[in-house]
């Protein structure tokens, strides 16, 4: 039985030699945690299933330090690792995937111009691309929205893009059904609502899109501690979680969320 | 030398960097002139069993005299499914026929591909297998798997939906349905079992 993954995600500034990974509030305020690859190996030896590396200040320039940081990771990390952040075609996808990335992950770019997930997946497979969806609750009642029940009432959920900046207008689970069909291998679902709040996962949502797609959802955004964790495998069929500042900035490494998950019933990898 | 063919597309750098890793000299070899001289050979595979065996077939004479020659040949994912005769993913296209059988597709009631970590069931010990113990994961990433005539060739498998197969040897031929560059140090282990294989 395939296990659930643990995955922790670098958001990479590349405005510096070499980079540095930050974490952010709500899309918003910005901490520091270290250097990319060094924090990269040093969660491979935790135990980490998989790396997520984010460009969050995407540009052309930067994406030559991404290469390079994706380079020297790939050297002595081995497990799959997935980029994104500005990957706009087939072309600059071929770049990150010869530096050493098996997967890429899409969002803006895809939101624009879709036909891109196929571009990608016809070339390298559906197992490469992995579309990242940022959706945001609206509590208001619109026809043709997918609603969703949660605690606060009914809500559909809104895609947004350029990071957070911009809304699409695009309902999320209507979005990833279609970039399935269209190729995409994986949803990275992250909650705005939640992002770096510290309350836990989205159950609703990861919900509603886990089962919606047939591809496996990586829920994303919240998460604060084991229990988050715990909570979303018990509650969903997300077959892996992601964090950042759990592992950036507090008391919990990998190997101990893995054996905290494992205790509890949970199939996750030694 | 360990020759890695090359495949014409994807992603060498990994299992380049994971051979690297455990000191086993790895080289990206173009044309089937390369693997006069390697120790040992890496089959790796991306893409679909037809246009992977259309880019490998050019190697296939090479290939079989090194196998003949007892060089250990490591063969790694769609490497492992193109050794087989044909393959419900590409009906026109004939492979390797190295190993009598076929390549069938997932079972529909499993999520397809099946993605991530797996563990393992050891079915028969064998050198490379040396370090694995009984329930270690590995990265897969698949939708169709090899089903040998002969079942003793199978050294291990994976559950997903039904029982895949996840190793097969044979002689100097092994091979594996998981990506052991991408399976952490148990992956490595594996690798390093292939070099310590070609050293003695």
């Amino acid at each position: 039985m395939l296990a659930r993954r643990i995955i922790p995600c670098l958001d990479c500034d590349l405005g510096v030699p070499g980079g540095r990974v930050v974490k952010g509030i709500e899309f918003k305020q910005i901490r520091y945690a270290g250097v990319p690859w060094e924090l990269a190996g040093q969660y491979y030896e935790d135990g980490a299933d998989e790396i997520v590396f984010l460009d969050i200040t995407a540009s052309h320039e930067r994406r030559e330090t991404m290469t390079s940081v994706i380079k020297k990771t790939s050297r002595s990390v081995f497990v799959p690792l997935a980029v994104g952040g500005g990957i706009n075609s087939v072309e600059q996808a071929r770049e990150v995937f010869n530096a050493g990335a098996d997967k890429i992950t899409v969002n803006t770019s895809a939101l624009k111009r879709p036909e891109l997930i196929s571009e990608i997946s016809n070339r390298y497979g559906n197992q490469a691309v992995v579309l990242a969806i940022d959706a945001k609750r609206r509590y208001t009642f619109e026809e043709g929205r997918r609603m969703v029940e949660t605690e606060q009432g009914p809500c559909w959920f809104e895609c947004s893009f350029y990071g957070g900046r911009q809304f699409t207008g695009i309902d999320a689970i209507a979005w990833a059904s279609k970039a399935v069909s269209l190729g995409a291998g994986e949803i990275l679902l992250t909650s705005m609502d939640r992002d770096g709040t510290y309350d836990g996962f989205d159950i609703p949502l990861t919900n509603a899109v886990a089962k919606r797609v047939k591809v496996p959802v990586i829920a994303s955004g919240g998460c604060a501690s084991p229990q988050h964790m715990l909570e979303v495998f018990k509650k969903t069929d997300a077959s892996a979680a992601l964090a950042a500042s759990i592992f950036h900035f507090g008391e919990w490494n990998i190997r101990n969320v893995k054996t905290y998950l494992k205790e509890r019933g949970v199939n996750v990898r030694k | 030398m360990i020759a890695i063919v090359n495949n014409g597309m994807g992603n060498l750098f990994s299992i380049y960097n994971a051979l690297d890793y455990v000191g086993g000299n790895p080289r990206i070899v173009r044309d089937p002139e390369g693997l006069d001289g390697a120790e040992g050979i890496v089959v790796p595979g991306v893409g679909a069993f037809g246009s992977c065996m259309d880019r490998l077939c050019r190697f296939e004479g090479a290939l079989e005299s090194a196998r003949d020659c007892g060089t250990p040949i490591f063969a790694i994912c769609i490497g492992l499914q193109i050794l087989f005769e044909e393959s419900e993913e590409s009906p026109a296209a004939r492979g390797l026929g190295w190993i009598k059988g076929k390549v069938v597709k997932l079972p529909l009631s499993v999520m397809i591909p099946q993605m991530g970590w797996n563990s393992l069931s050891i079915r028969r010990p064998v050198e490379m297998l040396q370090g694995i113990e009984e329930g270690d994961m590995f990265y897969f990433v698949h939708s169709y798997y090899g089903q040998p005539v002969d079942k003793s060739l199978i050294v291990a498998t994976t559950e997903h939906g039904v029982d895949v197969t996840a190793a097969i040897a044979r002689d100097n031929l092994f091979a594996t349905q998981f990506h052991p560059e991408k399976s952490g140090a148990k992956g490595l282990r594996i690798l390093e079992n292939f070099v310590r294989a070609i050293r003695c």
